[in-house]
């Protein structure tokens, strides 16, 4: 499969301080590629950068960003705002602050068919806002409904309805489902995914849930301190993942099927971007840390078909 | 709509109490308007006319105050506010209807202009962080910060004695004849070129300031980030998500002030010599003129009530959070 989305070599600064490394990322046609990572390890920056949403004070010094062969950082703004919603859609935590309080939510639908759709007749859009809430499952007569007469979960579902009013290729979801209790959570998972399978859209869900990845994503990509540290099938990592971060993120949630396992937690505290430990970040909070780790950063080699892994514990076996 | 129902309830309920107050204050002050009377004329009064004023202002029977509340309210309703002392024998009635348009003209539209002025400039200001519009805050709020009656005098010295370009006082020129015509008109705008413009730029700079940072707040707001990824218009969104949102506290900021528009310019009234209610007002506590007061008051009393009313709506419209459903 060919890639719809290529990063190569993203860095993001914030200022001076560095806050995603030199990361290499794809998205293949119809896959859902999972983002995941602790509070702070760039993540939703990585993300931002991308889809240059990003505020300053952040800056993106280095890398590429290809969507059909167009790189997404040298577009004049012209050019991008034709190529956002249409293209890629975002899916931001839609319980929160997403929507407009003061606006309907039919409007801020329609908003996105107006500007995009100019040709569209006021009836052709307010059709189609009810055929994209059907589409989520919401009644079709809460079109008129503003954001605080819906519960955390239609305002959800009323954020995906949005993301999927243009078709786009990509839906980015940025901790989609983070304020939601877990039943409905697992709906809405799931109703995205059976819409991605008829719509054929890819996914890039972020979020620090990994145990919602596992079930949902065809492929992870791990982050710690700015880096991806570990990528690999979702399988993969579930069954045998290989960075020891990766092990730390996978025993801090419990599984909701398979064999029952021993609930740990990582010791000590994400890493702080002004100081940054020499070597693997990891390090100080790897069980396994060797005298390589705090001197040298591991590179993030592949290691087996599709499975990339920056650990000097694999270069060592390599 | 019950709502509507019971804000107007509640603003009958004030309005009873206002004027009861404002029934009550001067009956509890020492002496009564007769005496007033003759102190003001000196003594030239004979006890023949005093005992007709007694009758006129309607002292001369021993009523009890509960009949006079009666007969107060009485009379309100046929509109009749009693009889100045200041413009004797005008009816306060006249003297409020004559002098309430100029401030209306003047501090009303002036208000509006300074509210839609400042709104605007802080929207761009807060949009555009950082631009050469932040310049522009010092320099507005420095203005603002001059006492008013200052501002008015420099006003007056500098563009109508040194430099003759505009009257500095009075509402028209002396010797015409209000009237709908262009010379009246024209003479009208002339005179309040230099009180409209010394309001507006000694209150724009409250808007500005306010409207910017509430944009500066809102921008941040994941909704206007949202906006940005759906490739809306930078127009689009800097209105619709992000004022539309900013503009809310404003609101309630500007409808009071509305409330305020028939009181508050006593400054600008006095300093420019206009013939608006706030000079009347001047006039008549010069003179003790209660019942000219009792007039003021109570106009400034419905002005507020509707001014709040108006935002009540206002916010209504605007902010579907406050509707109250079912």
């Amino acid at each position: 499969m060919s890639p719809v989305l290529e990063i190569r070599d993203l860095s993001v600064d914030y200022g001076s301080l560095r806050a995603v490394h030199n990361v290499s990322l794809s998205l293949r046609a119809g896959e859902v590629l999972g983002l995941a990572g602790e509070s702070g390890s760039g993540k939703s920056t990585l993300a931002y950068a991308a889809t240059r949403l990003l505020q300053p004070p952040g800056r993106v010094p280095s890398g590429e960003v290809l969507f059909k062969g167009q790189d997404l950082l040298t577009l004049t703004e012209k050019q991008l705002q034709v190529l956002r919603w249409n293209e890629i859609a975002i899916v931001f935590q839609g319980a929160m602050n997403a929507l407009n309080p003061v606006i309907s939510v039919g409007t801020q639908i329609d908003d996105v068919l107006r500007t995009h759709r100019p040709a569209m007749t006021r009836q052709e859009r307010a059709a189609r806002g009810r055929e994209l809430l059907s589409l989520v499952g919401i009644p079709v007569d809460r079109l008129t409904a503003y954001p605080h007469q819906l519960s955390g979960g239609m305002r959800q579902r009323v954020m995906i309805a949005m993301a999927l009013a243009l078709e786009p290729e990509i839906v980015i979801m940025d901790e989609p489902t983070t304020a939601l209790d877990v039943v409905v959570q697992r709906q809405i998972l799931g109703q995205m995914m059976r819409l991605r399978e008829t719509l054929g859209f890819s996914i890039v869900f972020i979020t620090h849930d990994i145990s919602l990845l596992v079930e949902f994503s065809d492929r992870i990509a791990i982050m710690y301190g700015g880096r991806v540290v570990e990528e690999a099938p979702a399988a993969e990592i579930y069954r045998a993942a290989k960075h020891p971060y990766s092990q730390g993120l996978l025993g801090s949630f419990p599984a909701l099927r398979g064999p029952r396992r021993e609930l740990r937690g990582i010791p000590g505290s994400p890493p702080d971007l002004r100081s940054m430990p020499a070597g693997c970040p990891f390090h100080p909070r790897c069980p396994h840390a060797m005298d390589v780790c705090g001197e040298r950063m591991p590179s993030l080699d592949s290691v087996e078909v599709r499975r990339r892994v920056a650990c000097w514990l694999e270069e060592a076996h390599v | 709509m019950t709502f509507l129902l019971r804000r107007g309830l509640f603003y009958l309920i004030t309005l009873w109490a206002a004027i009861t107050a404002n029934f009550l204050l001067p009956r509890l002050l020492p002496g009564d308007p007769v005496q007033a009377m003759i102190t003001k004329l000196g003594g030239r009064l004979n006890s023949d006319a005093m005992a007709s004023l007694y009758i006129l202002f309607g002292l001369d029977e021993k009523k009890s105050l509960w009949e006079q509340y009666v007969d107060y309210w009485g009379t309100l309703l046929r509109g009749d506010l009693g009889l100045s002392f200041t413009f004797f024998p005008t009816p306060v009635a006249d003297v409020l209807s004559q002098s309430l348009p100029w401030t209306l003209g003047l501090v009303g539209v002036t208000t509006v202009i300074a509210f839609l002025l400042g709104t605007l400039m802080g929207v761009y200001a807060g949009w555009k962080r950082g631009s050469w519009m932040d310049t522009l805050i010092p320099v507005t709020t420095f203005l603002s910060s001059i006492p008013y009656f200052w501002l008015g005098l420099i006003a007056i010295s500098v563009f109508s004695v040194t430099f003759p370009l505009f009257p500095a006082s009075g509402g028209y020129a002396a010797g015409l004849v209000p009237e709908f015509s262009w010379e009246f008109a024209g003479s009208v705008l002339e005179h309040a070129v230099l009180p409209g413009i010394t309001i507006v730029v000694s209150s724009v700079a409250g808007w500005i300031l306010g409207m910017r940072n509430m944009m500066v707040t809102v921008t941040a707001e994941d909704y206007v980030l949202v906006a940005r990824a759906k490739g809306l218009s930078q127009r689009r969104i800097m209105f619709a998500y992000a004022a539309r949102n900013a503009v809310l506290p404003s609101i309630s900021g500007f409808a009071l002030s509305l409330g305020f528009i028939v009181g508050g310019a006593l400054l600008v009234e006095m300093v420019f010599s206009y013939p608006g209610l706030g000079y009347v007002l001047f006039q008549g506590i010069g003179a003790k003129d209660y019942p000219l007061m009792q007039g003021v008051f109570l106009v400034i009393t419905l002005a507020v009530l509707v001014a709040n009313l108006l935002a009540d709506v206002g916010y209504l419209l605007l902010d579907p959070r406050t509707r109250r459903e079912g």
